[in-house]
C-alpha cells in the first residue's frame, strides 16, 4: 500500500513538473521577440553568457585539441596514416566534441550562474516586484538570457572547434613533426561545409535552448529559500549535462547515419 | 570608460573571435571554396564495380581535380553502376576515347575517378558516356585470381 502510494504521487509530481515546464516554454517564447528590441538587455546577458565564459572556452578548447592530435597520431602510426591526424581532429572537433564540451561547460559556467541569479531573484521578491509595476519577467528577465544563450553557445562552439583544430596542429606538426601540407589537404578533402560544419552548428543551437530552457525553468520555479536556489543550481548542472548527452545522441543519429 | 562601453567592446571582441573561427574554419579546414558550384557539364561511365566510391568524390586527371561525382545508380539495361560526373567547364576538351578507373589515393585513402586522356579529335559533349572503363579493385577477387595462379603453378 505504501508502496503505490509512492509510485503514485511520485508519478504525479513528474508529470506536474513536466505540465509547468511546458507552461514554461510556451510563455517564454513569445516574449522572445521583445527581447531582440531590449537591446541594452541583450547585450548585457550576452557579456555575462558569452564573454565571461570565453577563458574557459579557450583553454579547454586548446587541450582538447592538442590531446586529440596525440592520441590520434599514436594511434594512427601503427596503420602508417599519421596525415589522417589533422582529418580525425577537426572531424571529431566539428562533429561532436566542439558542440559538446562546448555546451557542457557552458552550462556548468553560464547555466548554473543564471539559476542562481534568476532563482535568488524570486526569493528576494524581485521577480513578484517586477509583476507589482506591470513588467511582465518573462519579457524583462527570462527571455533576454534565453536569446542571449542561443546567440552565444553557437558563438563558443566555434570558437572551441577552431581553438581545438590550432592544438592538434600544435601538437602534429610543431611537436611531432608532421609534414604540415598533408595535415591541412586532408582535413580540407575531408571535411565538408554542409554535412559537417553546419551540422554541429544545429547541434549547439539546439543545446543551447535545451540548457537557457532547464536553468530558466529550474531559477523560475526554485524554492525561493538559499536552499532551494543552491539545489535548483546543482540540478541545472545535471539535467543539463545529461541532457546535453542524450540530445547529442538522438541529434546524431539523425544527422549522420 | 562607462560600464556599458565596456561590455560593448568586450562584446564586439567575442563577435570578432568568433568571425575568425568561422572564416578559418570555412576557409582552411573545411571544403567550402569548393562547394561554390562552379559551371560544369555532366558526362558518365558505366563500371561493373564501384568499391567504396561516393558522391562528391574527385574525378582526376594526372592527379588534378577536374570535377566531381555527381549520382551513382544502377543502369537499368547493363545492371551495371552508372556514376555521373561533373566536370568544370575550364576542361571540356576530353578526347572521346580517354577512359576512367576506379583509382584509390594511398593505401587507406578514399576512392576517385582517374581519367586517361585518348587521343581522338572529338571531344566528350555533355551527355555523353565514356566507353573505356576500370572497375575498382575488390580484394577478395583479386585474393581469389592469386590463388587460382599459385594452385596452377604448384600442378606444374
Amino acid at each position: 500500500m505504501i508502496f503505490l502510494r509512492y509510485l503514485g504521487s511520485s508519478s504525479l509530481e513528474v508529470l506536474q513538473a513536466l505540465g509547468k515546464l511546458a507552461f514554461f516554454v510556451f510563455s517564454v517564447f513569445p516574449a522572445l521577440p521583445y527581447s531582440v528590441w531590449r537591446f541594452r538587455l541583450l547585450l548585457k546577458q550576452i557579456y555575462f553568457t558569452g564573454v565571461l565564459s570565453l577563458p574557459i572556452i579557450l583553454t579547454a578548447g586548446l587541450f582538447v585539441g592538442m590531446v586529440l592530435g596525440l592520441q590520434g597520431h599514436n594511434i594512427l602510426t601503427s596503420f602508417n596514416a599519421e596525415e589522417a591526424v589533422g582529418t580525425m581532429t577537426a572531424l571529431s572537433l566539428i562533429r561532436e566534441l566542439g558542440p559538446v564540451v562546448a555546451a557542457l561547460l557552458f552550462a556548468g559556467r553560464a547555466g548554473s550562474a543564471l539559476t542562481a541569479e534568476v532563482g535568488l531573484m524570486k526569493s528576494t521578491e524581485q521577480l513578484s516586484a517586477l509583476e507589482m509595476m506591470a513588467v511582465d519577467p518573462m519579457k524583462f528577465v527570462v527571455a533576454p538570457r534565453l536569446l542571449a544563450c542561443i546567440i552565444t553557445l553557437p558563438m563558443l562552439a566555434m570558437i572551441f572547434i577552431a581553438m581545438g583544430i590550432f592544438g592538434g596542429y600544435l601538437v602534429a606538426v610543431g611537436w611531432l613533426g608532421l609534414d604540415e601540407g598533408a595535415f591541412w589537404a586532408h582535413m580540407n578533402d575531408q571535411v565538408d561545409w554542409h554535412e559537417d560544419v553546419i551540422n554541429g552548428l544545429i547541434k549547439a543551437i539546439a543545446f543551447a535552448v535545451l540548457i537557457a530552457i532547464i536553468s530558466l525553468y529550474q531559477g523560475y520555479e526554485s524554492v525561493p529559500t538559499s536552499e532551494g536556489v543552491s539545489r535548483a543550481t546543482t540540478r541545472t548542472v545535471v539535467h543539463a549535462s545529461l541532457g546535453v548527452l542524450g540530445l547529442d545522441f538522438i541529434l546524431t543519429a539523425l544527422m549522420f547515419t | 570608460m562607462s560600464r556599458q562601453v565596456k561590455i560593448e567592446i568586450w562584446v564586439g571582441l567575442l563577435v570578432l573571435m568568433t568571425l575568425i573561427a568561422v572564416a578559418f574554419i570555412a576557409l582552411k579546414v573545411s571544403n567550402f571554396s569548393a562547394i561554390q558550384d562552379r559551371p560544369s557539364y555532366q558526362i558518365h561511365a558505366l563500371f561493373s564495380h564501384v568499391g567504396g566510391l561516393t558522391q562528391r568524390a574527385p574525378v582526376k586527371v594526372s592527379g588534378v581535380v577536374i570535377g566531381r561525382v555527381a549520382s551513382i545508380e544502377i543502369d537499368p539495361i547493363s545492371y551495371r553502376a552508372k556514376v555521373t560526373m561533373d566536370i568544370y567547364n575550364d576542361y571540356a576538351d576530353l578526347p572521346q576515347d580517354s577512359s576512367a578507373s576506379i583509382l584509390t589515393a594511398g593505401l587507406l585513402g578514399s576512392q576517385y575517378v582517374g581519367i586517361e586522356v585518348g587521343g581522338e579529335e572529338d571531344v566528350l559533349k555533355p551527355g555523353d558516356r565514356i566507353n573505356y572503363t576500370q572497375s575498382a579493385l575488390v580484394l577478395e577477387n583479386l585474393i581469389g585470381q592469386l590463388m587460382v595462379k599459385l594452385t596452377d603453378g604448384g600442378d606444374k
